[in-house]
């Protein structure tokens, strides 16, 4: 059986519209075989985890430049965790001072992609599909 | 066609025969323009008269003034804005006391988008990249000790710009400041919006006429005032090409005059106060070529294309800010010096008014002593180095006018295209626009990632990076201060007179009226920014971007 591709929710919350990063990300891993939700911009919170959720995705990556990063990132993960979707990934890029790193990992961010050169964010993702298929196989 | 001198042709030939064959990879600038080892009278149209001519005089590549930074220096702005109007005050207060000649106003999301400050949905956004700005009272702490008939102000405002220029006509009266003496520009670009910025609330067609009702009270209420500057800044910082740039913002600037005159407004009434807000970025020559190339197309539409009569028509006025997208957050001094190179370039090329974007932008909003060195920036080149004693001095450089001719022609043919396809609106909505401009930005992210394009500190020359000692911060407390001065308004204004001007504001909308005057009058009783956005989403509708724009 083939294999299924990574899929992959990017999403812009809030009210930011700077959509040059995640939309380079998203055409970027559609072009490395994932398949890839673009949220589109002023993205509720709700309506994100609702993509999130609804469209079963593995991994949520989070474009933010309007400041609120942290607060709103774990604001995703708890109502990820409250629909049952713990299960979900969420990395975080965009705009993003060192100092808060450690806050959003703290937070459950498993990878925060600011900086961080394009081929390097695909390998990421491409680390998180090997992942999930090795979890898969032997779960079967 | 390019001079005719044998002599000299067998000679460069010769020349090129022993350098550059087989020897030197072809360059290109920034753009895809393919840059020659060697430039020479060769290159050179000859017609100084007809491309060129004298600054002051059509078709302007030298410059729209005669004398340029003799007569006048640029305005001396530093877009700026945080907090509350409380915090945002001081900052202006403390930049004018440093040598700024006119405000340049950041606002924060909320207040772009047209949310209050005590919306629960949005309420982390407060004050974040700009100031928070709800009500009359807050507009009126903005410009607290600032005098509206001694200062021009530049808003960068886009859906709501009705509702910002009627705030700071009522600061102008309250400060007893007639209308008619007001200067200043607000953004009011909204095509640029759906497909670069992303701060669109209302669909094109409403939010077109509106832009029509500030242009048609500008004519008569605030003739000084500048009520549009068209944006090619925004197109490049989302990835585009320097011709996309331009052509893009003219395409959109035309979109705004084809709207002005369908309404009987006559050109030469309005055409002098449409402005522009370039990007000026790192490939040094090609920006100064684009400065001058924009002049020369943008005279020829008004005058050709137009028939514009009054040469204050013809003149493309543009403000613009060091490039955004240029900055590292790595090593974060190189971006002084980013930032003088591009101020440099937009000097030679003959800027009226500009911003310096500061070093510690990477990370986040400017701290004051990063904003001052951006303003020094601007200072040391206008009063140390000698640039502004001469008018246009790379004019007649065999390099910058052979650029200069091939962009003017990439953009010409750049517009041709989009108007092929059946022009701006409907290319911004089937996507083809957004597309375009996505191709430039990948191929920008590659070339960095393979390390074709260098970006000093990120792809050569890397350090092991810390976090900037100091980097602004954003405190929450600031948002209860926001929220509890809104409270105050709207416990102390009377509300049957907000009710009242917010109905005469729907109705207006709802006939088609031109909405200005209403929402003067709902902005004097105090109504908030967002009970003022939430009638006019009630009678416009929303916009919700296309999806194919991969």
């Amino acid at each position: 059986m083939a294999k299924r591709p990574l899929k992959v929710l990017i999403g812009k919350p809030g009210l930011d519209g700077h959509d040059r990063g995640a939309k380079i990300v998203s055409r970027a891993l559609m072009d490395a075989g994932m398949e890839v939700i673009y949220s589109g911009l002023h993205c509720s919170l709700d309506n994100l985890v609702n993509m999130a959720v609804d469209e079963d995705v593995d991994i949520v990556g989070l474009s933010f430049l309007n400041g609120a990063h942290i607060s709103q990132t774990k604001k995703i993960i708890n109502m990820l965790c409250e629909r049952g979707a713990a299960d979900i990934a969420v990395a975080v890029g965009g705009n993003i001072p060192l100092a808060d790193f450690e806050e959003l990992e703290k937070i459950g961010v498993i990878e925060v992609l600011a900086n961080t050169p394009l081929s390097e964010v695909v390998a990421f993702f491409v680390s998180v599909a090997e992942k999930r298929e090795v979890s898969e196989a032997s779960n079967k | 066609m390019s001079l005719n001198d044998p002599k000299l042709a067998a000679q460069f030939a010769e020349w090129e025969k022993a350098n550059v064959d087989g020897k030197v990879e072809p360059a290109t600038t920034a753009s895809g323009i393919p840059v020659k080892p060697l430039y020479t009278p060769l290159d050179l149209n000859g017609d100084y008269s007809g491309k060129l001519g004298m600054p002051g005089e059509y078709p302007y590549t030298r410059g729209v003034y005669p004398l340029m930074y003799q007569s006048k220096l640029w305005t001396m702005r530093q877009y700026s804005g945080y907090a509350t109007a409380k915090e945002s005050n001081e900052r202006y207060k403390l930049l004018f006391e440093q040598g700024v000649t006119g405000l340049s106003v950041a606002f924060d999301l909320p207040t772009q988008m047209g949310y209050d400050s005590d919306d629960s949905e949005i309420e982390e956004e407060v004050g974040r990249v700009g100031v928070a700005i709800d009500t009359l009272a807050d507009m009126e702490l903005l410009f607290e000790g600032i005098p509206l008939d001694k200062i021009s102000t530049s808003f960068t405002i886009n859906a709501i710009t009705p509702i910002i220029l009627a705030m700071y006509v009522a600061v102008g009266e309250k400060q007893g400041v007639s209308p008619e003496k007001l200067t200043g520009t607000t953004q009011n670009d909204i095509l640029k919006e759906y497909f670069a910025r992303g701060a669109f609330i209302f669909p094109p067609v409403p939010a077109l006429k509106m832009i029509g009702d500030t242009y048609e009270y500008c004519s008569t209420k605030v003739p000084k005032f500048v009520p549009v500057s068209v944006c090619g800044y925004h197109i490049r910082e989302t990835g585009s090409n320097a011709v996309q740039e331009i052509a893009y913002a003219f395409l959109n600037a035309m979109v705004y005059i084809d709207n002005a005159l369908e309404r009987g407004l006559d050109i030469d009434k309005f055409a002098p106060r449409i402005s522009f807000n370039l990007s000026s970025n790192m490939d040094f020559f090609e920006e100064v070529a684009k400065f001058r190339a924009a002049r020369r197309v943008w005279a020829r539409i008004l005058k050709e294309r137009y028939g514009a009569k009054d040469p204050r028509s013809w003149k493309f006025l543009f403000f613009a800010g060091t490039a955004g997208s240029t900055l590292t957050a790595q090593q974060p001094d190189n971006n002084i010096i980013r930032g003088t190179l591009e101020t440099l370039a937009l000097v030679l090329g003959g800027c009226q008014s500009l911003t310096v974007n500061t070093k510690d932008e990477g990370h986040t909003i400017p701290t004051a002593e990063a904003m001052l060195t951006a303003l020094r920036t601007q200072q040391i080149i206008a009063y140390e180095s000698g640039i502004t004693n001469t008018v246009d001095p790379l004019a007649g450089s065999y390099y910058v006018e052979s650029l200069t001719d091939v962009l003017e022609e990439k953009i010409v043919a750049q517009m041709d295209e989009i108007e092929v396809r059946g022009g701006m609106v409907k290319s911004i909505e089937d996507g083809y626009i957004q597309r375009s401009i996505l191709k430039e930005a990948m191929k920008i992210a590659r070339d960095i990632d393979s390390g074709r394009r260098i970006v000093i500190g990120v792809n050569r020359f890397q350090v092991e990076e810390e976090q900037p000692v100091h980097l602004h911060t954003w405190e929450s407390d600031k948002v209860r201060d926001q929220q509890e001065r809104l409270a105050k308004v709207k416990n102390s204004r009377n509300q049957a007179d907000v009710n009242r001007t917010l109905d005469v504001l729907r109705q207006a909308a709802l006939a088609g009226e031109n909405i200005m005057e209403p929402i003067l009058e709902a902005v004097k009783a105090y109504a908030t920014v967002g009970e003022m956005t939430k009638v006019l989403k009630e009678v416009y509708g929303t916009f919700r971007e296309p999806r194919d724009v991969f």
